[in-house]
């Protein structure tokens, strides 16, 4: 993992040096960093939700990025609906994410882990159950919000920075974004509670010896991954268009930085997701459709020069 | 290379069975509507995208979720090679490119993540089908300036006869490869990988080959399918529903037998013909809630 | 005549070395034990001898050329097979497709349909599960499952064979057999590299044995040798050595 974020930090200095980036207008530079650090606390909160989910319960959500999306729309509902403000939104959002999440994990994966052959058996159905769980949350958004606006107007009164106007509403939600990210961060590595669900994820049998409630640790980790989603969408409804089609694109974010950074990884998904971030935003100052392709290319190269002795890693 | 013993009257009666059906196959378009051929074409289709998909994830068990992907692969091939303003190579073989350029692809992506384990393989296969749409959202939008390509229509006649084809080929392709010693290497990849590596199986190339093979029908679909659909836009190839429904069929039918994925692939896709117009969302959710109570529910998925 | 030695041979995982430093040889024709308390790296030496796991450091010959950087599947078509500490059987398969995939793929050259299965049935009938061939090898007793185990390792037809812990949750009547099997096998010119726990097993088959605790080899030398060694004794001091002895 260490390698990979010494790999991505010196591609963002190369970057740097490439001619057309060095012609960067000072407004251009300021713009980057700043929707970088935006973006990237988006992803890093999302990845950190999602490495929880495989790191500690197992599960490759690949609905991940649907719980985002429907997170933005219920932010969407709540302001233009009943007038709530987006930040109130996420005191309603990430509580009640993380009981869906916990209850999810309880009824679905939870009789699948006692039912499962082995543990390989386990994570190929739960990918494959996520999966479906994708195209249900994007048919319930579907069926309750086709057709609606694509966004709601809330505080974009602009404020300058370093000479370029940014809406209230971005700055914010990056404020947020980052404080979170950050808190979850040290949460999980530094508290006692962090350490019992890193233990949980290390080896499930002894946790459970150590007086460690398997039973409820692994759902609510789930739950907390799904918190981390419902707070990344609010977030992402308070600056950007939304669609019922852009989960996708979030779970494949996720997915790489979480590869990215090493799988099940909370600090590799901290610093991946910001990495990710000001790459894709550099990456949009000059071609926005190909921040995906950039991405993909970033991991196809990662995995290409990873050591063959990858296999039988986590 | 056939080294399982049947008794012949066993094979006698499945290939007289396969005779059977073939035969309706073939002369299904003489007594019926146009529609209902075009019915049976969609139908045929995801029987051949079920089909592909299981030899390759329901034997090394390694998930693949790139079917939309290689699908609108050769659903551009064709677009490229068979346009509007005229065909620039007969459609058998715009057919066979559409199968090679998904092919070529599945040979890279298989080279790259087939070392690794089986959940980077899926996270790159799922990223796959979604690069490739915002891949070919950029060169629609900024590159051609013009959203969509469009192509030279074929009746639905020839559609369903080519499907048919094709269809033909993968089941041949799938039975040749279950009895060979090259499923076999696949079957024991998927029960133990490391003991079929240390038993002398070259794991990685025989992932890498059967990926290879299982994207060329599934390209060589979507080659099919686009000249009947006269238009191809990253909206319409790079869908997501290609990727889910031959693990539906496939988990639904079972993996064991080759009949489990056709018999899952009919089922499924009549319901989907039948529900898309009328509960359009509905019904998606429908199959996805089904798609879950099965893995959960059903033993040996 | 050393037909598989290793110099050097360690591992490590992170910062902790699984195997440090050993230097060990199997000459051809011998029966050779290597035992040591749990988590002394016996299943890691092994692990390294087929390349489940790449080396550290060190190096590992087989038949004088160097088994760095090879593949599982390249070193069994070698001549190395090995059986596993969990039984790794392809469990949904028969009985004679289990051994098949060992005949088919196993050996250097390319075999036809018709010898693999010659190949499959001899090995399935050395071991004596003939009758079972069509059974899948998960209604198995474990006994037998470790024949299957045995039988398509055999029909890979290896010069060296790894068997780790093969007696292990065998009764006594078991393990005796399963040392007669050990016996015939090497009576076939088979070398023999054997990972044990059951001091019966070990005393009763082997030439020569090696011990290893934490990773490192502490003592080497015949049975007699092995069972004074004072510094065997001392780690050995506490443990309960498996039934049957």
């Amino acid at each position: 993992m260490r390698r990979g974020k010494v790999f991505l930090g010196s591609l963002l200095l190369c970057a740097a040096k490439y001619k057309e980036v060095k012609a960067m207008s000072r407004e251009a530079v300021v713009w980057v960093i700043v929707s970088g650090i935006l973006n990237g606390g988006i992803y890093a909160l999302a990845a950190m939700g999602l490495s929880m989910q495989y790191g500690v319960a197992r599960v490759l959500n690949l609905s991940h990025g649907e719980f985002i999306m429907f997170a933005a729309w219920l932010t969407f509902t709540f302001f233009t609906g009943f007038q709530i403000n987006p930040l109130l939104s996420i005191a309603i959002i990430a509580p009640g994410f993380l009981l869906i999440g916990f209850l999810i994990h309880r009824t679905l994966f939870t009789t699948l882990r006692k039912r499962a052959p082995s543990p390989a058996a386990f994570e190929a159905n739960s990918l494959l159950v996520a999966f479906g769980l994708m195209f249900i949350v994007q048919n319930i958004a579907l069926l309750i919000w086709r057709g609606m606006p694509r966004g709601y107007t809330w505080l974009t009164r602009g404020v300058e920075i370093l000479g370029v106007s940014f809406s209230l509403s971005r700055l914010i939600a990056l404020g947020v974004a980052v404080a979170l990210a950050v808190v979850f961060y040290v949460f999980v590595t530094r508290s006692r509670v962090g350490k019992a669900i890193r233990a949980a994820a290390q080896d499930p049998a002894t946790a459970g010896l150590m007086g460690i409630n398997i039973n409820r640790v692994l759902p609510l980790c789930f739950g907390l991954g799904a918190l981390l989603a419902g707070i990344a969408g609010v977030l992402v409804s308070m600056f950007s268009s939304l669609s019922t089609s852009m989960g996708m694109g979030y779970t494949v974010i996720a997915l790489i930085v979480v590869a990215l950074g090493g799988l099940g990884s909370i600090p590799g998904s901290f610093i991946g997701g910001f990495i990710l971030g000001l790459i894709g935003s550099l990456v949009g100052q000059f071609q926005s459709s190909l921040i995906m392709v950039a991405f993909y290319a970033l991991l196809m190269i990662l995995l290409l020069a990873r050591p063959r002795g990858l296999l039988g890693k986590a | 290379m056939d080294i399982s013993k049947f008794t012949s009257k066993k094979f006698l009666l499945s290939a007289g069975f396969a005779l059977a059906i073939l035969i309706f196959l073939a002369s299904f378009p003489i007594y019926s509507s146009n529609s209902e051929v075009g019915v049976l074409t969609t139908i045929l289709m995801y029987v051949i995208l079920t089909v592909s998909w299981v030899m390759f994830s329901g034997s090394t068990g390694y998930m693949s979720l790139a079917v939309a992907g290689f699908f609108g692969l050769g659903m551009y091939a064709a677009a490229f090679l068979y346009p509007r303003t005229g065909p620039l190579l007969p459609l058998p073989v715009v057919v066979i490119v559409g199968g090679l350029v998904s092919l070529v692809f599945g040979l890279i992506i298989g080279l790259v993540t087939l070392r690794l384990k089986g959940m980077y393989f899926a996270i790159f296969t799922f990223g796959f089908s979604v690069l490739l749409y915002y891949l070919f959202l950029f060169y629609e939008l900024q590159i051609r300036g013009v959203r969509g390509l469009r192509l030279t229509s074929i009746t639905n006649q020839t559609a369903y006869y080519i499907v048919v084809v094709v269809l033909v080929l993968t089941l041949l392709a799938a039975y040749l490869i279950r009895r060979s010693r090259f499923g076999l290497a696949l079957q024991s990849i998927g029960e133990n990988e490391d003991a079929a590596a240390h038993m002398g199986v070259n794991t990685t190339t025989m992932k890498v080959i059967s990926f290879a093979i299982s994207a060329f029908f599934i390209g060589a679909t979507g080659a099919a399918l686009a000249p009947k659909w006269q238009y191809v836009d990253f909206t319409v190839a790079f869908n997501m529903l290609y990727s889910f429904m031959p693990v539906l069929m496939a988990i639904f039918g079972g993996m064991r037998e080759l009949y489990g994925p056709v018999i899952g692939a009919a089922i499924f896709a009549y319901a989907e013909r039948a529900l898309r117009l009328r509960f359009p969302y509905q019904y998606m959710l429908s199959f996805g809630i089904a798609l879950i109570l099965i893995i959960i529910y059903l033993p040996g998925a | 005549m050393p037909i598989l030695e290793g110099k050097g041979v360690t591992k490590y995982f992170g910062g902790l070395a699984a195997v440090s430093k050993v230097d060990f040889h199997v000459d051809q024709g011998e029966i050779v034990g290597l035992i040591g308390p749990n988590g002394a790296g016996k299943t890691t030496l092994f692990n390294l001898i087929s390349a489940a796991l790449p080396l550290t450091s060190g190096e590992i010959k087989f038949k004088g050329q160097k088994l760095n950087g090879l593949k599982p599947h390249q070193i069994c078509r070698m001549g190395i097979a090995r059986t596993f500490q969990q039984t790794k059987v392809f469990p949904n398969m028969p009985v004679f497709q289990n051994a098949l995939v060992g005949a088919f793929f196993g050996s250097q050259n390319r075999m036809t349909a018709g010898d693999a299965s010659r190949v499959a049935s001899e090995a399935l009938e050395f071991v004596g599960l003939s009758a079972m061939s069509a059974a899948p090898a998960r209604d198995l007793t474990l006994v037998n499952q470790k024949r299957v185990e045995l039988a398509r390792a055999l029909a890979t037809k290896p010069e060296l064979l790894l068997l780790d812990e093969l007696m292990a949750g065998l009764n006594p009547a078991e393990v005796s057999e399963a040392m007669e099997l050990v016996k015939k096998i090497r009576d076939r010119g088979i070398t023999i590299f054997i990972v044990e726990h059951v001091m019966k097993a070990i005393m009763g088959i082997c030439e020569r044995i090696m011990v290893l605790h934490h990773g490192e080899k502490i003592a080497e030398g015949t049975c007699n040798e092995i069972a004074c060694d004072k510094k065997v004794i001392e780690i050995y001091l506490g443990e309960e050595t498996r039934a049957g002895s």
